[in-house]
């Protein structure tokens, strides 16, 4: 068993909001679970919550690396696990031209000529590794046959040069927005994650945490706005992040408390919708 | 080796396991081992964490979470019996009689509203457990237990408790954020005065939560009378995948918009499906000579033509009768996330003559909840106002049949129930012959299929007939059975 990289729930929340990222209650505890099970974390909810940020976050609080695989669609095994450097052996045979076929054979099938990519570095490196799998539902399908591997038992498998085990299993997260389904093989590796938008009281503390400028009683106001526009149906709420820029924008104008007018004149800031604003100025009589 | 034996906190995880997967979340055995390993890391002195551990390995997706923490709360209560709130000596009358019981009501709808006006969560959990313990208490135990959480919140009433809370909260000045209080909400500054007016939502959404904490509380009380495994295998809401379109309430209908929206995206892909270019395609002459200049006019690399990308138009064809009411605000759900991902799609509703509601969909605004549009049908009735699909498809197939042609996919929505009129068999095999495909997607279980007036058997003779009950039976439609 590797030596576990948290001591306690309150050791990943306080480690957490050191490096500027105040985690609730229930994402701490999974954070804590996935590194003492030695499991990786799927986490899924709407987009702008937090959840690369997360990732981000545990990488500075283990002091370690990140390494990221960005999904999209079409994203290959040449992209996220290894490929051979053709340019590369093949000047090494025209180098050698002399040399016997089966020496040769064996030369360039090395480690010289390996591209590692996103999975197969986590898999390699030394020290302490967090590895993202970002957006994984954009991917397609077959991806997730070759992580399977890489999450199940951390290694990974080069024809050529046999299977390659991790030393010291990375931390790994892999975040989706649930626009395909994931398969349940891949689900049941996974510790699963859910992050929704905060409480009001976790989110007034995220507020102030980014801008310490904000006095508490308008960020009461920013977060019960906020909170009021996610209650209606909207094309799309507004996202922690832009809760933050709500208040950057606040402090901009220079103002100390929230009227009317500013509202109207930058909802633009919290809404990226003409009709959402639309509905949003005349549900709150702007 | 032997295994040993199972201690009580673990005969009690497989028994919630047993009861998750008897709710269709599927828990295998490697899970509540995984579940088992987080509880002995956690160890069970916080129930909250707790919870979180067992939901990041137990469950899979987000729609499960409602069933689950229903569930926790009955296989892992936070305590037993009576709460040390609910008072022993009460001044009231005891709650025997009907008058007794509004004279309680009355009391509790009070200390609700000055907990809500004072912001006060704890003084809200103990209204909570009295409002169960005091008006939840059934005369005769039923099946489930001595308490029910429907009978408290019908005698409560507690949505009539935001105006005198609001009252209340105006009179104190506590309704200024911050609580410091310069004056009241109105002449306080500006901006204090905008987070206030949205006093009134929150209460609405507090009450929300006050709701549902009274039927975990009832729940509570009863697992502890009735054993947990039979609450649990009654007493707690279905997930939204499972839930029937037609008994979806307003909850849960927000839970099926969110849902679908993804669902359609895919179904618009599937649809649209490009086939891979070159395969099978034939081969290009003019483009394939011209490559062969690079070789010396031998033609080494054929160019094959492009295909072009089926565009596929899709048809919807939807019962919008009142026989269907919870179905059609499902279908309208349906319809408007469709028209957002396909750039062709043309929708009919009929009763028994069918309208193009195309324009009315497609330029409403996204999220518009449009179930009222359509209460009044009287476009789409002529004579009764009974739904008659043989006349509805004989006016398709009159007015409409220009919007099918051999791409077009068209999916009709209905119960097949034609009130005993002629099933118009020859018009729907004139629009499944033009088009490329036909499905039809009932609302109701296939075991009541062809019973009383539904004629869904000699639909689905023509046509791919498929139960769509709920989320789950959509997905595995769009998923599965819709062929590319």
């Amino acid at each position: 068993m590797p030596e576990p990289r948290f001591a306690s729930v309150d050791d990943v929340a306080a480690r957490l909001t050191g490096v500027g990222y105040i985690a609730s209650d229930a994402i701490a505890t999974t954070v804590f679970l996935a590194d003492r099970l030695g499991k990786p974390l799927l986490v899924e909810g709407p987009a702008g919550v937090g959840k690369t940020e997360l990732a981000k976050a545990v990488t500075e609080a283990v002091a370690g690396e990140l390494i990221r695989l960005q999904c999209y669609e079409g994203v290959d095994e040449a992209r996220a696990l290894y490929e051979w450097n053709h340019a590369k052996q093949l000047l090494r045979i025209t180098a050698e031209q002399g040399q016997a076929w089966d020496e040769l054979r064996t030369d360039i099938f090395t480690e010289e000529f390996l591209l590692p990519r996103p999975l197969l570095k986590a898999v390699r490196a030394r020290g302490e590794t967090v590895l993202l799998v970002d957006e994984l539902d954009k991917a397609d399908q077959e991806i997730e046959g070759l992580l399977l591997e890489v999450l199940g038992d951390f290694q990974v498998t080069v024809p050529e040069l046999g299977t390659i085990r991790a030393e010291r299993p990375p931390f790994v997260v892999l975040t989706s927005n649930a626009t395909r389904e994931l398969s349940e093989a891949l689900r049941r590796r996974c510790l699963f994650l859910h992050i929704d938008y905060p409480d009001a009281e976790l989110e007034q503390r995220i507020v102030r945490q980014h801008v310490p400028d904000l006095s508490a009683d308008l960020a009461e106001s920013v977060v019960r706005l906020v909170n009021r526009l996610r209650m209606l149906k909207l094309r799309k709420s507004p996202s922690v992040a832009e809760t933050v820029d709500w208040a950057r924008t606040l402090i901009a104008l220079g103002t100390d408390d929230m009227t009317p007018e500013h509202v109207r004149d930058n909802l633009g800031v919290l809404l990226k919708h003409q009709d959402d604003i639309e509905r949003a100025s005349h549900a709150l009589e702007l | 080796m032997t295994a040993p034996p199972a201690d009580a906190p673990t005969a009690r995880l497989v028994a919630f396991g047993r009861a998750l997967r008897a709710h269709g979340i599927s828990t295998g055995t490697s899970d509540l081992v995984d579940a088992a390993a987080a509880a002995q890391v956690l160890g069970y002195d916080d129930r909250e964490r707790l919870r979180a551990g067992f939901a990041s390995a137990l469950l899979r997706r987000s729609s499960e979470r409602r069933l689950f923490d229903d569930l926790f709360d009955v296989f892992f209560p936070s305590a037993l019996g009576t709460r040390s709130v609910v008072a022993q000596d009460d001044p009231l009358p005891p709650a025997e009689d009907a008058a007794g019981r509004r004279a309680r009501a009355a009391a509790l709808r009070d200390e609700l509203a000055t907990a809500l006006a004072r912001r006060d969560r704890r003084a809200r959990e103990e209204v909570v457990a009295r409002t169960v313990a005091i008006l939840g208490r059934l005369p005769k135990d039923s099946t489930l237990g001595a308490y029910s959480a429907a009978q408290a919140l019908d005698l409560l009433a507690p949505q009539t408790a935001i105006a005198a809370a609001l009252e209340r909260a105006q009179d104190a000045g506590i309704d200024v954020p911050g609580g410091s209080g310069d004056g009241s909400g109105g002449s306080g500054g500006a901006g204090r005065g905008l987070a206030s007016r949205f006093r009134r939502d929150e209460m609405r959404s507090e009450i929300a939560e006050f709701r549902r904490a009274v039927e975990t509380e009832t729940r509570r009380r009863n697992a502890e009378a009735r054993g947990s495994e039979r609450i649990a295998r009654y007493a707690v809401r279905a997930p939204v995948d499972q839930t029937s379109f037609v008994l979806a309430g307003p909850d849960e209908l927000a839970e099926l918009r969110r849902a679908i929206t993804p669902l359609t995206r895919k179904l618009a892909t599937r649809l649209a499906a490009r086939r891979r270019s070159g395969r099978g395609a034939p081969i290009d002459i003019r483009r394939t000579l011209r490559r062969a200049m690079g070789t010396g006019g031998v033609p080494m690399r054929p160019a094959y033509q492009k295909r072009s990308t089926s565009r596929v138009d899709l048809v919807l064809l939807c019962d919008m009768s009142s026989s269907v009411a919870g179905f059609s605000r499902f279908t309208i759900l349906l319809m408007q996330a469709l028209a957002s991902q396909f750039r062709r799609v043309r929708i009919f509703g009929f009763v028994n003559v069918v309208d193009e509601l195309t324009e009315t969909i497609a330029t409403a605004a996204p999220g518009a909840d449009l179930s009222g549009n359509f209460s009044d049908t009287a476009r789409m009735t002529k004579w009764h106002s009974n739904s008659d699909y043989g006349t509805a498809f004989h006016d398709f197939a009159d007015q409409h049949l220009d919007a099918v042609g051999h791409r077009t996919v068209v999916l009709i929505l209905g119960d097949a129930r034609t009130n005993n009129t002629d099933p118009g068999l020859d018009a729907l095999h004139t629009i499944n012959e033009r088009a490329k495909a036909v499905f039809f997607l009932n609302p109701e279980p296939a075991r009541q299929w062809s019973s009383g007036d539904s004629v869904a058997h000699l639909y689905s003779d023509i046509v791919d007939m498929h139960e769509c009950r709920n989320l789950a039976q959509l997905r595995h439609f769009v998923a599965r059975l819709l062929p590319v």
